[in-house]
């Protein structure tokens, strides 16, 4: 138990390491945005990995890029806008609303709504049947 | 009384009826390749730059400079394997005179010469993108990417990969001779 206690800290540990080692913005608004950022745009080489993990060069072009539109003023929405005009919507992880994100965005709702109706009739349908003798 | 029943059997089928259709979702998605990424450029004008030329870095390549269109723009590197890969076919377009344009992508500017010198240089001027500033700007997340853009300047396509001739005649070559396809 010990054993596998040490061996989950080491990971938490190794994932915690940042990879951006930059200096910190100006203004503590342009950190955190900056930081929220690394943490929704996705590295568009190691796909799983958004930038704040990846040392992938092309994750450090656009940490750099995303610095700068931060440090000029830009907001989260402006940044946004940038990176989907050219990678697309596969760029953010948080997908925005749009025609073809609306299935995934109210998908899982709608299955969850016609799971809860199909056990709600069968419910009822049970509730109405007569309680059978036992003999 | 058997009427309800049967209703509810065939509400027990449900579960099975979205399972299919789950499977058949998968079953499509598992033949994609989740590393092609569309490109939202597709539709819309070339992206604008304004980069030093390769073999003469006192010159400037910017995109007004391409000749009447339609063209292409290959990104490539010395360090990128599919690149290699590529290369004999592009030399292949070079040599027939197709409109062939590199973008030298995050390289080492010697690098990109000795390559050149090396493997031949089949493109009509090349521009260097050293930090990778005119990449973002043109969507790209790895080389080599090659991008078709019409007379009007409007990227018609872009390729991830290797440009191979398969492709290149069922896509570019249409545009590039002049019948929309």
């Amino acid at each position: 138990m010990r054993k596998l206690a040490a061996v989950l800290l080491v990971l938490v540990a190794a994932t915690a390491t940042a990879v951006d080692t930059e200096a910190p913005l100006e203004t503590a608004e342009q950190q955190s945005l900056y930081r929220k950022l690394l943490e929704e745009v996705r590295c568009m080489v190691c796909q799983n990995q958004n930038l704040a993990d990846s040392d992938a060069p092309l994750a450090r072009d656009m940490r750099r890029e995303l610095r700068r539109m931060v440090e000029e003023g830009a907001s989260e929405g402006d940044v946004k806008q940038f990176l989907l005009d050219r990678y697309g919507d596969f760029a953010l992880y948080r997908p925005r609303l749009a025609p073809n994100t609306l299935l995934l965005w109210i998908g899982p709702g709608v299955i969850v709504l016609l799971a809860l109706g199909a056990i709600a009739l069968v419910i009822r349908r049970r509730m109405q049947m007569p309680i059978p003798d036992e003999e | 009384m058997s009427g309800e029943r049967k209703r509810i059997r065939w509400l027990l089928l449900l579960p099975c009826a979205v399972l299919l259709v789950m499977v058949y979702f998968f079953a499509v998605s598992l033949g994609r390749d989740p590393s092609l990424v569309p490109s939202p450029l597709v539709g819309r004008p070339a992206p604008e730059f304004s980069l030093p030329e390769l073999l003469d870095p006192n010159a400037t390549f910017a995109l007004q400079d391409v000749e009447e269109g339609p063209w292409m723009l290959n990104v490539w590197a010395s360090w990128c394997s599919g690149c290699l890969v590529e290369h004999e076919f592009l030399m292949a377009l070079g040599r027939a005179g197709a409109p062939l344009y590199g973008l030298n992508w995050k390289d080492g500017y010697s690098d990109a010469l000795e390559w050149l010198q090396l493997r031949g240089n089949p493109y009509r001027i090349i521009a260097v993108d050293a930090d990778g500033r005119a990449g973002i700007d043109w969507g790209v997340y790895g080389a080599p990417e090659t991008f078709l853009i019409d007379a009007d300047g409007i990227v018609l396509y872009r390729h991830v990969g290797p440009l191979d001739g398969a492709v290149f005649a069922e896509v570019f070559l249409p545009v590039l001779e002049g019948n929309t396809p």
